[in-house]
Formats: structure tokens, C-alpha cells, sequence
């Protein structure tokens, strides 16, 4: 409760309802901190793409030779993308080292192993299409989902966590001319920096559709509460309708 | 005991506060006496720039750019746009740029003027590398040069030297790179690529190839070279025009 006096617009109303805590403050610092970088390679990343919004395959690509995709975009960024690439790489710095430290506490409290890791008893067909069928009507969470992740959720945040955010840095990492003079593997993997290039562009539209989906389902599952648990850590049970 | 523990915090926190604030310090002051601050590292962006440039030297010091099999060269290679030639470069290009004076200056023992000939008689190094362009396009060639290096080491580089300075005939075009760069042997003052003569449209007469970097460090028609212990004196002292017009100075991303 201290915490969320401390921010009166978010406090508590009524002492009745059950206040149970959600998220631990290493989770809380991180998760803002990596949505403010998020933002900022975001669109940092729209103003590198339109200066060349074409994508390739392979080692090498230019105009005049074969691209993959011309993306239905205008090329009016040239020259005067300095501030997206600055913006960018800044971005990325706050980025990987909050994940580091995220990472770290994750696998050092154990909150990957409990709270992202699935049961076994969860991985069954049973137990997916109930989770799917309520997604699907779009019923709100019950109370025991306030305090725990389902299934879906903890599968979905496991690949964005080990899978999407490693890669697309990865993929960043590749299309650096002096990281691959160190480690040229780094590239030679995806088959040239063009295709590093490429699946960079695709992840980040993965992260994005991740983004819209978990924002829907928060504003689903009751926006002030869920927004106010990750800011204080605290959750209050029975008022998921808030 | 409230009041004893919250003194015990308070000395706890203003202990940790100073040992911060001078760990802080103490790297800053090893990162510049290691250069491993980029003269571009003012502004909200610094910080980035700054993390970005003393990564990559702490680890690509003496690290090779990745070469390529003919094969894999670009047919044709892209040729960017480039702004047209003035009366001066006109005037050299009809002589078939015999004409042409690359000036070695600075923190050198003998300052030169060679013509290409002279730039040709050192030993020739070729290398098949990418060259990638921070729009996102990119290609392969072929370029054959004298290694930045050997120009240097024959005009006598002084033991202060820390940058090089490099300036294209188009007086807005100017870049410049550390000693790690100005030294590696894929450093090439290029004169030819895929087998003839380095054409106009890619830098000819002389170009100065930095593969370890994206391609607007590779400056073409280059015709001064400035060795220097400060880049404070050039331009507005952010190191080349790249941070002038809103780019970083360090480009090895």
C-alpha cells in the first residue's frame, strides 16, 4: 500500500479488495525502461528504412539490382537520417544492457524457471484450446490469471524474451562491418548482411505485433489495474473491470 | 534507532553515491587517455556514440574486414550519386589527372605532394570487400591501392599522431579516421577496382577505402592527407562533415 499512496491517482480505493503482489521491482524497472528504448528504436528505425526502403536477399543489393520486397514506401529520408541512426544506436544501448540485467535477475530470483516457464501439466491440447476458446471469446481473465500467467502467455513471452529480442540484436549486430571483421559467423549464418538486414526488418514486425497484441490484451483484462501492477507491483484481485 | 538507521543508510548511500560518481570518473579519464572517446561524443547522443566507439576498438583493434571470392562481386556495382565535377577536377580529368597531387602533411617528418604515379609505386594491395552504405544498400568489388600505411610510415609518422585526416577536391567532403584505422592494412588509398582504373563515378582518380566502416568514410577523389594530435582544429572540431550534417564520426556501427 505505501507504494501506491505514494502516487494518489493510482492509489487503491477501499481497504475490501485483496491486494496481492504482482511484479518484482527488477521486472518493473526493466519492463519501462525497455518500452522507452523499444519506442525509440521503433521509430528510429522507420527513419533508417526510409532511406532505402527496399529489402534483400543474399550478400549484396542496391538499386538496379533484384530486391526482395519494394516496400509501398517513399524514399524521402536521404541524407537527413543522422538523428533516426544516432537515436537508433542509443536505443540499442539502453536496450541490451537493461536486458542484460533483466536476464540476469531472471535466471537468478528464478522468475523464468516459476513464473515464464510452463508447467508440464499446461502443455496439453486440453489445456491450449481453453485458454485459446477464452481468448477467443475475449472473456476476461479469471482471479487466479491476475496473479499467474497462463499458458499462452508464458509460451509467448518466452519467445519474445529468448527468441525475437536476441535475434533481432543479433541481426543488428551483423550488419556492422567492423563487429564481423571480428566475428564474421555473425553474418555468414543468415547468408550476407542483405538477409541480416531483412530478417532485422521482419523480427521488429514480430515485436511490433506483440506490442498490439499485449496492449489489447491489457485494455481486455482492466488497463488501469494492469498498467497500475506494473508500475507499483501490487495487484487488486476483484477489480479486474477497473 | 530509527534515527541510527537511517544515519547508517544515509553514510551507506552517500558512500555508494561517491564510489559511483568516481568509478564514473575514473573510467572517463582511462576511456580518453585509451582513446576511446570519439570527438563527436558531445550531445543527448554522446553517450551512444561514446559506448559504440570504445566497444569496437577495445574489440576490432587489429581485426580483418571480411574479404570475398570474385565470384561474389557486384555486376554491376552501384554508383551512387555524386555531385558534379568542378571546373578544376575538369581540367585534371582531361590531362588524364597527371596532374593530380595527393599532399602528406601534418605530424609527418618530410611533408609530400605525390602524383599518382608516385602513389603507384608502392607495393599494390588488392582486396574483394563489401562496401555498405548507412542508407542500407551495399555491394562487393574489387579495389587494388597502396595501403594508407605505407604512404604514411615512407613520409615519417611522429610518435604524437593520433588522427588522419582526409579531404576529397569537393571542399564540403572531409573525413577522418583513428590511428587503429589509418594503420590497418585494409586501409587503401585505391586507384583501380574490378581490374581498371577507379572511374569517376566511384572515386576516381583516388579514393580512400576504410572497409571497417560504412561507405561514407570512404571518401572519394581524395587529394590531402592531414596527420594530426587533435581534430579540434578541423572544421567545427567534431572530427569530420559527417557530425556537421547530423552523422556520427565513428561509422564501424
Amino acid at each position: 500500500m505505501a507504494e501506491s499512496a505514494a502516487l494518489p491517482g493510482l492509489a487503491i480505493p477501499g481497504s475490501s479488495i485483496s491486494d496481492v503482489p504482482r511484479h518484482s521491482a527488477v521486472v518493473r524497472v526493466t519492463h519501462w525502461v525497455m518500452t522507452l528504448s523499444f519506442v525509440g528504436l521503433l521509430v528510429s528505425g522507420v527513419a533508417i528504412l526510409l532511406s532505402h526502403p527496399r529489402l534483400y536477399w543474399g550478400e549484396t543489393g542496391a538499386a538496379g539490382a533484384p530486391s526482395l520486397i519494394d516496400l509501398p514506401l517513399p524514399f524521402v529520408l536521404a541524407n537527413q537520417n543522422g538523428w533516426g541512426r544516432h537515436l537508433h544506436f542509443l536505443s540499442a544501448w539502453v536496450l541490451v544492457l537493461n536486458g542484460l540485467l533483466y536476464a540476469l535477475s531472471g535466471f537468478l530470483t528464478q522468475h523464468f524457471r516459476k513464473n515464464l516457464l510452463p508447467a508440464k501439466s499446461d502443455l496439453t491440447w486440453r489445456s491450449f484450446s481453453q485458454v485459446i476458446s477464452r481468448h477467443v471469446r475475449l472473456q476476461r481473465p479469471d482471479a487466479e490469471e491476475a496473479r499467474t500467467y497462463n499458458v499462452l502467455q508464458r509460451i509467448t513471452y518466452l519467445v519474445v524474451v529468448f527468441g525475437l529480442f536476441p535475434l533481432v540484436i543479433w541481426t543488428g549486430l551483423a550488419m556492422s562491418p567492423a563487429i564481423t571483421s571480428v566475428a564474421p559467423v555473425l553474418v555468414t549464418v543468415f547468408g550476407g548482411q542483405q538477409s541480416a538486414r531483412t530478417i532485422h526488418f521482419f523480427v521488429s514486425c514480430f515485436l511490433l505485433l506483440f506490442l498490439f497484441v499485449h496492449i489489447g490484451m491489457i485494455c481486455l483484462a482492466g488497463f488501469g489495474n494492469r498498467v497500475r501492477s506494473m508500475i507499483t507491483g501490487h495487484t487488486a484481485l476483484g477489480k479486474e473491470e477497473a | 534507532m530509527t534515527k541510527l538507521l537511517s544515519r547508517r543508510k544515509l553514510i551507506t548511500s552517500g558512500l555508494a553515491a561517491t564510489a559511483g560518481a568516481s568509478g564514473l570518473a575514473v573510467a572517463v579519464r582511462l576511456a580518453g587517455r585509451y582513446g576511446l572517446i570519439p570527438p563527436d561524443h558531445g550531445g543527448i547522443y554522446g553517450p551512444g556514440e561514446t559506448l559504440t566507439y570504445a566497444a569496437h576498438r577495445l574489440l576490432t583493434r587489429h581485426s580483418l574486414a571480411r574479404e570475398f571470392s570474385r565470384s561474389q562481386i557486384s555486376n554491376p556495382p552501384f554508383a551512387n550519386e555524386i555531385a558534379p565535377p568542378g571546373d578544376h577536377f575538369k581540367r585534371l580529368q582531361t590531362d588524364g589527372f597527371k596532374d593530380w597531387r595527393l599532399s602528406v602533411e601534418g605530424l609527418v617528418a618530410q611533408p609530400a605532394s605525390l602524383s599518382l604515379d608516385d602513389v603507384k609505386r608502392f607495393p599494390a594491395s588488392r582486396q574483394i570487400t563489401e562496401i555498405a552504405c548507412e542508407e542500407g544498400w551495399s555491394y562487393v568489388a574489387e579495389w587494388v591501392g597502396t595501403p594508407l600505411v605505407d604512404v604514411l610510415r615512407a613520409a615519417g609518422i611522429m610518435p604524437q599522431a593520433r588522427y588522419v585526416v582526409y579531404f576529397s577536391i569537393e571542399k564540403a567532403w572531409w573525413e577522418s579516421v583513428d590511428m587503429a584505422d589509418a594503420l590497418h592494412p585494409q586501409t587503401l588509398l585505391a586507384y583501380a577496382m574490378n581490374g581498371g582504373d577507379l572511374p569517376v563515378a566511384f572515386g576516381g582518380p583516388l579514393r580512400l577505402r576504410v572497409p571497417r566502416q560504412l561507405g561514407y568514410k570512404s571518401v572519394k577523389f581524395i587529394n590531402r592527407l592531414a596527420v594530426t594530435d587533435s581534430l579540434k582544429p578541423f572544421g567545427k572540431g567534431l572530427g569530420s562533415a559527417a557530425p556537421e550534417g547530423g552523422y556520427a564520426w565513428y561509422a564501424g556501427i
